[in-house]
């Protein structure tokens, strides 16, 4: 097993005094707490500064502590217990439970599982796993059709487990999914957490996502807009007809109605009209566009220059 | 577990339907109902429902309940200050939504 260094992991000088170590551990705690922080690995160190903190806050835990440290144990160097170490009588004392900790086996190894006072779970005999938190990438595509998906969460005591979820049809951006019971297993016998699924939606090269409604610009050309014209455009679901009003302006917006994010109240596509100038490659391109310019009435500065 | 079959997970989606009775959120939630009342008087949770018999809760209101209690211990935070956070919090995740669909 690993060695932690406790006062690496709080940031503090090893002659800290404990007025220090808790403070550190208060604006660290603030820092890395999982309900506030977006940090990616903030539920694991969250935990190694609850351990740290568990075992620097209590004199004679320290104590013990910096005498180990004194051997010449680095951090994530090798560590065997050495013979005759104290913390481990207290292991499988009755904490029913496969891997049912919330500290690491370093911690175990030397204070045992039964350490008395311990930051979470370990005061009362009986408490409750810890909720975890997970954030779910999704693509627009699946959050439209949903999908199964494979996410691997680090157990406690450094394991990794592997769970097939279901991502149904119609997520949003931000929703939150309980899994109930898949969060670290409870303590004495306690019922175990749950596990938080938070989608979030990986952008898309053209749709674009707002609430449950989908928004996609769509390219026309001048005689489109100007004529009115049915036109193809892509939706999640496939490919629909759209029909584009004669006199249609760049910046218009056409509703497709419940062709939006699926579900309950589900969503619309927004198509927003841009008309887009053809290239001129020819002479007789040239010659249309003078024409344009000769016969039409209009000033697109009109508004500017008023 | 039989191997040639994987099994699926389904998740409860986070919403705003009310459908759980004040003891099933206490069950849910693992709360005390002294300290769930304190929640209610600080706006944490809103129940649809007049008396406490009538309340109804969402899985929303169960969500925010069991961070509310995370912030209190982990951090110390006192009921007010744990209200503050959330409401915070709740705003700042409402803004990321925003910017995210903007870009």
């Amino acid at each position: 097993m690993q060695f932690r260094d406790y006062y690496k992991v709080m940031g503090v000088d090893e002659a800290a005094s404990a007025d220090e170590i808790k403070k550190a551990y208060r604006v660290l705690a603030r820092k890395f707490h999982p309900d506030v922080s977006k940090e990616k690995d903030a539920e694991e160190k969250f935990k190694e500064l609850g351990e740290a903190y568990e075992v620097l806050k209590d004199p004679e835990k320290r104590q013990e502590y910096d005498n180990l440290r004194k051997y010449g144990y680095n951090d994530g160097g090798d560590f065997q217990p050495p013979p005759g170490w104290g913390g481990g009588t207290f292991r499988d004392a009755g904490f029913g439970g496969a891997g049912g900790g919330d500290f690491s086996d370093f911690f175990e190894a030397m204070f045992g599982r039964g350490g008395p006072g311990s930051a979470r779970g370990y005061r009362d005999i009986r408490s409750r796993g810890r909720d975890l938190h997970y954030r779910l990438g999704v693509d627009l595509e699946e959050a439209f059709a949903g999908s199964t998906r494979t996410i691997h969460l680090q157990a406690a005591g450094g394991g990794q487990r592997s769970l097939n979820v279901k991502v149904p049809a119609g997520v949003t951006e931000g929703q939150n999914i309980r899994l109930r019971g898949q969060g670290e297993p409870g303590i004495g016998g306690g019922p175990a957490g749950d596990l938080y699924l938070e989608i979030e939606i990986k952008p898309h090269r053209h749709f674009r996502l707002d609430g449950k409604n989908i928004h996609l610009e769509v390219p026309v050309a001048p005689w489109e807009a100007g004529l009115g014209a049915e036109i193809t455009v892509p939706t999640l679901g496939g490919s629909v007809k759209l029909k584009i009003p004669a006199g249609a302006r760049s910046g218009q917006k056409l509703r497709l109605k419940g062709k939006g994010i699926p579900g309950p109240g589900a969503g619309d596509q927004i198509v927003d009209i841009k008309v887009v100038m053809p290239p001129v490659r020819s002479e007789k391109d040239e010659e249309l566009l003078r024409r344009m310019a000769e016969t039409m009435d209009f000033d697109p500065r009109a508004e500017l220059n008023g | 577990m039989n191997e040639n079959r994987t099994l699926f997970l389904t998740g409860e989606f986070l919403d705003e339907t009310a459908r759980y009775s004040l003891s099933e959120l206490l069950e849910i939630c693992d709360v005390d109902d002294a300290c769930l009342l304190e929640f209610v008087q600080y706006g944490i949770v809103d129940p649809a429902g007049e008396a406490p018999e009538n309340w109804r809760f969402s899985s929303l209101h169960a969500w925010r309940v069991h961070r509310a209690v995370r912030l209190q211990s982990d951090l110390g935070l006192n009921v007010a200050g744990a209200a503050l956070c959330l409401d915070l919090l709740d705003e700042i995740a409402r803004l990321r939504i925003q910017l995210r669909s903007r870009r």
